[in-house]
């Protein structure tokens, strides 16, 4: 994107002026050689965004942006549902919750590494991965039901974790107002197999050291430590919100909201019987993505314990960064609650804030950045002033640089596994040619990324984590 | 646009990738797509069309036909835990009946790389190209 072509407001906030049907301005956060990057359909689907009923103050892009399913993937927006606001499948994306949890291990390097290749097939065979993978764990109608109520709850109820996992999760582990009646008996039949289980592509799990830490007040508060060991899980909702996403889309093309400048947009009043069961199916899938990141770590867990006993899992925190989250805001009006779209974007509540468990209170919420296989992963804590910039959101990740053909033309999967081997970063996979389309080449500099949320305010950087184990979706 | 030598094709998007079909007929066109969404997900010359699967589905358009038609296949991938390499589409009107032929996934040997979550209607078209053939395309999420 041409940098000329946006009104820059300050060193890291573009504007697009509202033209045409936009009811609000679009807002990039980013620097100018991060915009210079960033694909041209941003500006485009950003502007789109900015033209549905009910959008409040702007529509928003974070400094990781790319071209997405009618929101651009790093977009936030936030809706009144009493201003005719609406709710976009697309603006949700089809991995539903998809997010990242990071616990603590207790432990430090020099315990790690006399176990580090056999931890790594311990965690292998442990957490199932890749195409097709499927898990020990078969719900019934009945069951599939709770879960899809009650999330990581439900999870800790039937044994998969602990009750103090819960506080670490936002919302306490549990979507409220989810409709099991609203998900397709389609949507459940996907999901039977595949609970705890990573999934492909850009999922991970991966074991990480900390390598840097940027502000060792906050550090403390988030309990890191330098070169402490740290676990990262990258999932979503697995096939039940696949199928949720494309039963809701297809709907709300042929039945929803019409007058729009592109049907990758398509939404649905919030006010609307479609509106209200997307919103159910949608609270369904989170906790099904809550739940199955519960699942994880609980394998994890017993990996660890079977590898290194002295392990003690314990979670930092747990970020979705697919959703639509009722939340209260204020600006320029008085507080109220909206429906704020994040797809490819992480809440980040600053200090203070009521949502916050006590122990984070202090900090801010703790924002999750995924890297690559071979690069580092960031800790952030979220700023009071995100708040009035984008209603509370930061980044996610590093974002695609390179298409996924183009990357298996560049790179081949064993030589990729070698040479990280070769930098003391083990790589477990059943898909060398998924290794080779998820290249760490691939993808842009998350660092860049992670600075430009610092710069914007949006969010400030803790600690840098940098890869030991990969087990590659 | 003119009709390239192979009858599939992928293209670039930002993070995912958009497969195409082209044919002499809309059915063909359709049937190509399908095999351009299996090359996402596998080696397509290594999946033996050993059991038959038939799908249904229909739409209010050709585009939004195509979607439900791949989002069909992948339903019956993910469900099966199969892989397709051949495909026949017959349609009347915007209603797609459809066999399905295919064997079950093996990691090791089928060079997996990446599920398909489901197509979307990003970069969708159903259109005529410029040599009279059919082309239909669209943008799958990984």
């Amino acid at each position: 994107m041409n940098p000329q072509s946006l009104l820059r407001r300050s060193e890291f906030e573009w504007w697009i002026e509202p033209t045409g049907q936009m009811r609000v301005p679009g807002i990039i956060y980013a620097s100018e050689q991060l915009i210079a990057g960033m694909d041209e359909k941003v500006r485009e689907q950003l502007a789109n965004v900015a033209t549905l009923p009910g959008i409040q103050r702007a529509a928003y892009a974070m400094p990781d942006a790319h071209w997405g399913y009618g929101f651009p993937i790093g977009g936030v927006a936030a809706f009144d549902p009493d201003e005719g606001g609406v709710i976009s499948a697309g603006g949700v994306g089809f991995d539903i919750s998809c997010g990242v949890r990071t616990l603590h291990t207790a432990l430090r390097p020099d315990a790690l590494e006399p176990h580090k290749a056999e931890l790594a097939e311990a965690l292998f065979r442990s957490v199932p991965a890749g195409v097709g993978s499927s898990g020990a764990i078969i719900l019934d109608e009945r069951e599939m039901d709770e879960m899809l109520c009650g999330g990581a709850q439900w999870a800790v109820s039937r044994g998969y974790g602990y009750p103090q996992d819960l506080e670490r999760i936002e919302e306490s582990g549990r979507a409220s107002g989810a409709k099991p009646e609203c998900v397709s008996q389609q949507a459940k039949k996907r999901q039977a197999r595949q609970m705890g289980t990573l999934g492909s592509g850009n999922h991970y799990l991966e074991v990480q050291r900390v390598d840097t830490i940027f502000d060792s007040a906050a550090a403390t508060e988030f309990g890191l430590h330098q070169d402490d060991i740290v676990v990262s899980i990258h999932c979503g909702s697995r096939g039940l919100g696949h199928q949720i996403g494309t039963d809701y889309l297809k709907t709300m093309v042929i039945q929803g909201y019409r007058p729009i400048p592109d049907r990758e947009l398509a939404c649905a009043p919030i006010h609307s019987e479609l509106g209200q069961h997307y919103l159910g199916a949608m609270r369904a899938a989170t906790n099904c993505a809550l739940a199955n990141r519960q699942i994880i770590t609980h394998l994890v867990r017993g990996a660890f314990a079977e590898v290194i006993p002295a392990a003690r899992l314990t979670l930092l925190y747990d970020v979705s960064h697919n959703t639509c989250k009722i939340e209260r805001h204020s600006g320029d009006a008085a507080p109220r609650e909206l429906f704020v779209h994040r797809k490819g974007a992480t809440r980040s509540f600053g200090p203070g804030h009521p949502e916050l468990p006590l122990a984070l209170q202090g900090v801010g919420q703790p924002v999750l950045i995924g890297g690559t296989m071979g690069t580092e992963s960031y800790i952030l804590a979220g700023t009071k002033e995100s708040e009035q910039l984008a209603f509370s959101s930061a980044c996610h990740g590093a974002g695609r640089a390179m298409s996924r053909t183009q990357a298996t033309k560049q790179w081949r999967g064993r030589a990729l596994i070698d040479q990280l081997r070769e930098q003391g970063i083990l790589i477990r996979t059943r898909s060398y040619r998924g290794v080779a389309e998820e290249a760490p080449g691939a993808y842009k500099d998350v660092s860049a990324v992670a600075e430009a949320a610092e710069q914007a305010h949006l969010a400030r950087r803790v600690a840098r984590l940098v890869p030991l184990i990969c087990v590659k979706g | 646009m003119t009709v390239p030598k192979t009858a599939w094709q992928h293209f670039a998007h930002g993070s995912d990738i958009g497969v195409r079909g082209f044919g002499a007929s809309l059915e063909e066109a359709f049937e190509q797509a399908a095999l351009a969404l299996t090359a996402v997900v596998a080696d397509i010359s290594t999946v033996r069309p050993e059991e038959n699967v038939k799908v249904c589905c229909d739409a209010p358009d050709a585009e939004l036909l195509l979607v439900s038609w791949l989002n069909a296949v992948i339903y019956e991938m993910a469900v099966r835990g199969m892989l397709f390499s051949r495909f026949q589409v017959v349609l009347s009107g915007y209603s797609l009946t459809g066999v399905l032929a295919g064997e079950r996934a093996d990691p090791d040997r089928h060079r997996l790389a990446v599920e398909a979550k489901g197509a979307t209607v990003t970069a969708l078209k159903v259109t005529h190209t410029e040599d009279g053939k059919w082309l239909a395309q669209c943008v799958i999420d990984v």
